[in-house]
């Protein structure tokens, strides 16, 4: 059982506040992006290159360089074919916006995989996390109080759920699969139930400008995902937790054997992600000033796809923040790159499938084979 | 197993109290029902004054109403589903039997299957897929039922009795016919036109899409440049928020979903990009207040009252009837809606028409 969970540290908060470098303010006027022109874009894109192959090839992320790899063979992709409307500042920050909600999710899911464990319920919480934070009660007690209410409830739903699956999968014995696949179901139900499948505004103005709005240039949704990102590095590489996490999803028995409450440690997993669904609610919130039964469609899939490309052991016991964290992006870059081409869905959905086998063939070519 | 130490299971416990007194606080928040007067927007879809009554609105013999729709995870739908149950409601002699909505074709058929069983007099049913439900709908046919299909069409002329389509290549039309008039009213030399669909599979997507470019052709224009979105408000977000960039610039944007089109407003909010005229589609309440506010060109309407008029002509054929303003004794084979244009000139008029998404 190696945790062998490697340096390849802060290369990774760097590569996520990319642009935090020196940014320009945001150009988004109406007359385009021309006048940004060439320079930045190469001052845009040769420190996200840099970062990357710097920081990952001298620290011993050989796992992750087929994935940076990919994302390079991407960002060039995106140069070549869309020229300053992909190489501008406010392309990047649109491509990490978007990724921030689903990044924050994959990085809960790295958790409960390197556990070994799987949750399919991760897009039905958010939907009853951003249903249930915005009914007309909760909206009205945050006009008469403070939007954090808005964000507590949130978070505090996403956190229950969580425990709910917790609980049925550590002391219920059932198997994660299928305790996190009736909260799939439930869950979205449930959100349905509430919000009468109807979609419901945001009106709180405060709570929109606060997520909406940029500190420095950087949108606040991209620094939540560089936050919890390095609080997750911190806390899988750096903590007991982390440790525990490993162990019990290398060998649980050998785990148990050495001391490490098993079980409570794997509600601890589900009761993170859980949070972290609620946080990425509070997000989608912001980023779509509503809440509705239909957020987080197959955010399931497109997390574990970024984790488990990112080279997290499916099987548990080994895991990387930063391989998740490059594994969003991947996705995130390849439909702008093919938004800016033009290109439709299914193309889309076809290269998708592509990446994802292409990127895991790399690691295992690239990495030098590891014992686990 | 072990048994894990007691004071562990007491710790754990008291975490687990701890969290359930929050999701209590949390559980107060439920509520979706307004505590003062202010209506909280019922998806009032009354038939506008005019529609002059006659004497088939009489009760007749009674009549048992299947009704089956996909799952109502959009307005639109929820319009769609309201505004059928409160057709039926109207009428003393139609015992309506809805079934629970779903995406899922197959389950849908089984629902058509247990209707047959059950021998209703009529079915009403929007299929979530038209090739998929033919066969089945045949089926009740032949068992001597009537089947009303609504907007999405069978591929056998023989699955239904009667077709009620809204207009979605028309919609198509309409809203590039509206596009070319804003070419030549602004006077736009080669102007960037963007298109954001809803789902692509769909044959009814894939109409309006065509429709759009045929209207287009007709002044000489194309699309630039277009995405697909699923008609949920996150995929509107996603979609538009990279179309945005990979235009810098865009003239004139057709949404085809008002649903979705919340989250594409969010985008366009976000980025700040106005310039465009905004199009929308389907007509609902949020859209013809953005038409009102200036935020919104126009939206191209889809109605959402077709299950109710598909209940209505349910309700006359079973009991043979006809329409009682045509000189025709028997209820038409096919009636296809308009879909006009509603834009800040007309938006008064149907306003009473949006549904709430």
């Amino acid at each position: 059982m190696s945790a062998d969970v490697t340096k390849a540290d802060q290369g990774a908060a760097a590569t996520d506040a990319n642009p935090s470098a020196n940014p320009p303010n945001d150009p988004s006027g109406t007359h385009g992006l021309a006048g940004t022109g060439p320079a930045v874009a190469a001052a845009d894109a040769k420190p996200r290159e840099k970062g990357g192959i710097g920081a990952f090839l001298s620290g011993s992320a050989g796992r992750s360089t087929g994935l940076v790899i990919a994302l390079i063979v991407l960002i060039i992709v995106g140069i070549v074919t869309g020229g300053d409307r992909f190489a501008s500042t406010a392309n990047a920050l649109t491509v990490l916006r978007a990724g921030s909600v689903i990044g924050v999710v994959s990085i809960g899911m790295t958790f409960v995989i390197c556990g070994g464990g799987i949750d399919l319920s991760v897009g039905a919480i958010v939907a009853l996390s951003s249903v249930w934070a915005t009914t007309l009660a909760t909206q009205t007690l945050a006009a008469d109080t403070h939007w954090i209410v808005l964000v507590f409830v949130a978070l505090v739903v996403g956190a229950v759920c969580g425990l709910v699956n917790g609980v049925l999968i550590a002391y219920g014995k059932l198997a994660a699969f299928i305790a996190t696949l009736a909260m799939l179901a439930a869950a979205r139900g449930l959100a349905e139930l509430i919000a009468q499948r109807r979609t419901q505004i945001v009106r709180d103005r405060d709570f929109i400008n606060f997520f909406g709005g940029s500190v420095l240039g950087i949108p606040v949704l991209v620094i939540i995902f560089a936050v919890v990102a390095v609080i997750g590095w911190v806390l899988l590489n750096r903590t007991t937790f982390g440790r525990r996490t490993l162990a019990v999803g290398g060998n649980p028995e050998a785990a148990r054997l050495a001391g490490i409450r098993v079980q409570r440690h794997t509600m601890y997993l589900y009761v993170l992600l859980g949070l972290a669904c609620g946080l990425a609610a509070v997000m989608l919130m912001a980023r779509t000033n509503t809440g509705t039964s239909t957020h987080g469609t197959l955010y399931e899939l497109d997390a574990i796809a970024a984790v488990v490309i990112g080279g997290t052991l499916l099987s548990g016991g080994r895991g990387t923040i930063v391989g998740t964290v490059i594994g969003v992006l991947i996705f995130t870059t390849l439909t702008n790159v093919f938004t800016l081409n033009n290109l439709d869905t299914s193309t889309q959905a076809v290269a998708k499938g592509a990446i994802i086998v292409a990127a895991v063939l790399l690691q295992q070519r690239v990495s030098r084979p590891s014992r686990t | 197993m072990t048994a894990a130490p007691a004071r562990t299971r007491t710790r754990t416990l008291a975490v687990a109290v701890v969290a359930l007194s929050a999701s209590l606080v949390a559980a107060g928040c439920t509520s979706n029902t307004p505590e003062a007067a202010a209506p909280a927007g019922n998806g009032s879809t009354q038939a506008p004054a005019g529609n002059a009554g006659s004497s088939n609105d009489a009760p007749g013999e009674k009549v048992t109403i299947g009704f089956s729709g996909p799952a109502a995870d959009h307005g639109w739908l929820g319009a769609i589903n309201s505004a059928a149950q409160e057709e039926a409601k109207k009428f003393s002699d139609v015992d309506l039997k809805v079934a629970e909505g779903t995406n899922d074709a197959s389950a849908q058929i089984a629902q058509i299957e247990t209707f047959i069983n059950d021998k209703v007099d009529a079915i009403v049913l929007l299929p979530t897929d038209g090739a998929a439900l033919t066969d089945v709908a045949t089926k009740a046919m032949n068992a001597g039922i009537p089947v009303i299909n609504v907007d999405r069409e069978f591929s056998s002329p023989f699955a239904a009795r009667t077709t009620i389509l809204g207009d979605n290549y028309g919609m198509g039309v309409s809203a590039g016919t509206y596009a070319c008039e804003q070419v030549k009213e602004k006077n736009l030399s080669n102007p960037v036109i963007a298109e954001i669909a809803g789902i692509d599979a769909l044959p009814l997507t894939q109409d309006r899409s065509k429709g759009f470019a045929d209207a287009l052709k007709a002044c000489g224009q194309n699309v630039d440049n277009r995405v697909a979105a699923e008609f949920t408000v996150e995929s509107g977000e996603r979609q538009a928020s990279n179309l945005i960039q990979a235009a810098p610039k865009i003239d004139i944007m057709w949404n085809h979903d008002d649903d979705q089109g919340i989250g594409v407003m969010a985008a366009l909010d976000q980025a700040n990009r106005h310039e465009m005229v905004f199009i929308g589609g389907a007509g609902s309440a949020n859209a013809m207040r953005w038409i009102q506010e200036g935020k919104m060109a126009a939206t191209v309407i889809y109605p959402p009252t077709q299950a109710a008029d598909g209940i209505n002509l349910a309700r006359l054929i079973a009991q043979n009837k006809g329409v009682s303003d045509l000189v025709q004794v028997e209820v038409p084979k096919r009636v296809v809606l308009n879909a006009p244009v509603v834009t800040k000139e007309n938006v008064e008029k149907y306003l009473p028409l949006g549904f709430e998404s």
